[in-house]
């Protein structure tokens, strides 16, 4: 048996439902730090809203980087998938509610902001596209939609996470390393999966 | 000439050092003082202006030397080198040169101002700064009449600053003023807050503080002053002349591109508390709107 085999057995063994509770505890902790100003220093609005995003990011990527790994490695970790995309959707929509009720409060002021800021635009059309993923997560849209529609309408995945690092990208102030880490490697994990389309389509 | 602004508040209203872990108590008691013989406005005024805990005021910072986290320069600050430190006085002055910043305050008197700070990511503290009135300094170099403009700059210690090393900005960090503004009573050369040393994070061992302008106006750690007849040219400028302009006063009605300006989050509110509107000038309205008669603000930001 290869290394990736023997990998694949005992990744057989664990459950994915620990990632929702785990995820689920994490944003309930940090909102507790947050709330009783153990966490987050002065200004616990912001750190919280930063926090629940950047978890979100890395998560959005980590979906991405299954099937590659799959591919390079021959590490199988697909069964993990949903339960990362369930839970990506809820850190950004607690994210997005620590930002609109917490940070910006007002319905016309979420609006506004929505509407005039360009990193809001396309972090909240990141947001509207993942409604219908999370909506479909489960095995009976799969059957009632078939395979091949669900996979396509999943593809949506790809604008989301290009979509986040652009938010990212856009709301840094100065020459700030990180988020154009984040891009280069959401692009490269795009890329590859271009590269695979067209040479099996050539 | 010190004591020609006078604050709305006093030394008694500085929270003292002791008591500052505790918000809530802090403000239930200015609340309780505001009710005891003041009109509801100046009771008002004065718990808007309550003091940030020294706390507060030195673990968020931006001091993009340090990291652009708000607390990495807390984190990074101490290796900032502050001993020994010169201040090089030159341009349009009568009496350019190398000074300690003992120098520069010689004969004056270090009092204290409590002013609120706006900072340009729309979050606001309140400071109860030590320090001399820039333009007094300025008198002291001997502005030379066709002195217009006063820029400034921040130290430059690569191997002691992250943020120099990953080029986030053009450094060194540089910033100015109008000689009106320079000049205007309200414009200090900080050393101390709370009665103790700048802390480096805050900008020691001595730093400019506007008030009426975002936080960023008020450059940190100096080493240069610099009276020219040109308007100099400032970091956040050269970044992104779009969002941040030459002039740089609060104002509410006009937006950064990315956010709004209308209304800010006071720090140490906790999570919960409510955005603030913010006003004209943050607040130094009275003071300073002569300064820009005449001026389209919403041209010249």
């Amino acid at each position: 048996m290869t290394i990736s085999q023997t990998l694949n057995t005992t990744i057989r063994k664990i459950p994915a439902w620990p990632i929702y509770w785990i995820v689920a505890a994490w944003t309930g902790w940090m909102f507790y730090l947050a709330a009783t100003g153990k966490g987050g220093g002065p200004e616990p609005i912001n750190w919280l809203e930063r926090e629940y995003g950047a978890l979100a990011l890395k998560l959005l990527i980590a979906g991405l980087l299954i099937t590659p790994l799959r591919t390079w490695t021959g590490i199988n970790l697909i069964k993990f998938r949903r339960a990362i995309g369930v839970t990506t959707f809820f850190l950004i929509l607690a994210h997005f509610l620590v930002w609109a009720v917490l940070d910006v409060q007002t319905f016309e002021r979420v609006w506004m902001e929505v509407v005039k800021r360009k990193y809001v635009t396309v972090g909240m059309v990141a947001f509207v596209l993942m409604v219908p993923l999370a909506i479909t997560s489960n095995n009976w849209s799969i059957r009632k939609m078939g395979p091949l529609v669900w996979r396509k309408l999943h593809k949506l995945t790809y604008p989301i996470v290009v979509l986040a690092g652009i938010h990212y990208l856009w709301l840094v102030k100065g020459f700030q390393i990180e988020p154009i880490i984040y891009m280069a490697v959401i692009v490269g994990l795009l890329a590859v999966r271009f590269t695979w389309h067209s040479k099996k389509t050539a | 000439m010190a004591y020609r602004w006078t604050n709305d508040l006093t030394a008694a209203d500085v929270t003292p050092k002791s008591m500052v872990m505790n918000r809530r108590q802090i403000m239930a008691g200015a609340a309780g003082l505001g009710a005891i013989g003041f009109s509801a406005t100046k009771a008002a005024a004065q718990e808007t202006l309550e003091p940030n805990s020294l706390e507060d005021i030195t673990t968020y910072n931006n001091y993009y030397e340090f990291g652009t986290g708000k607390s990495d320069p807390a984190e990074n600050a101490h290796k900032l080198v502050t001993s020994p430190w010169s201040i090089k006085v030159d341009g349009l002055v009568d009496n350019p040169g190398e000074y300690s910043v003992a120098d520069l305050t010689d004969g004056l008197e270090t009092e204290e101002r409590i002013y609120r700070f706006r900072c340009v990511e729309a979050w606001s503290m309140v400071v109860p700064w030590n320090g001399v009135e820039l333009a007094d300094v300025l008198k002291k170099a001997g502005v030379q009449a066709n002195g217009k403009y006063v820029a400034f700059e921040t130290v430059v210690q690569e191997e002691n600053m992250i943020g120099v090393q990953r080029r986030v900005l053009d450094f060194p960090y540089v910033e100015g003023l109008r000689m009106d503004e320079a000049m205007h009573p309200l414009t200090l050369l900080a050393t101390g807050i709370y009665g103790e040393p700048l802390a480096n994070q805050s900008g020691a061992p001595i730093r400019v503080v506007v008030p009426w302008k975002y936080g960023f106006k008020s450059i940190k750690s100096i080493v240069r002053i610099t009276v020219t007849d040109q308007e100099p040219p400032t970091s956040w400028n050269k970044a992104n002349a779009r969002e941040y302009g030459f002039y740089s006063n609060v104002n509410p009605e006009v937006d950064h591109p990315r956010w709004s300006q209308a209304t800010h989050r006071e720090i140490g509110g906790g999570l919960f508390a409510k955005r603030k509107p913010t006003l004209m000038f943050n607040g130094y309205e009275s003071d300073v709107a002569s300064l820009y008669e005449g001026m389209d603000l919403t041209v010249d930001i």
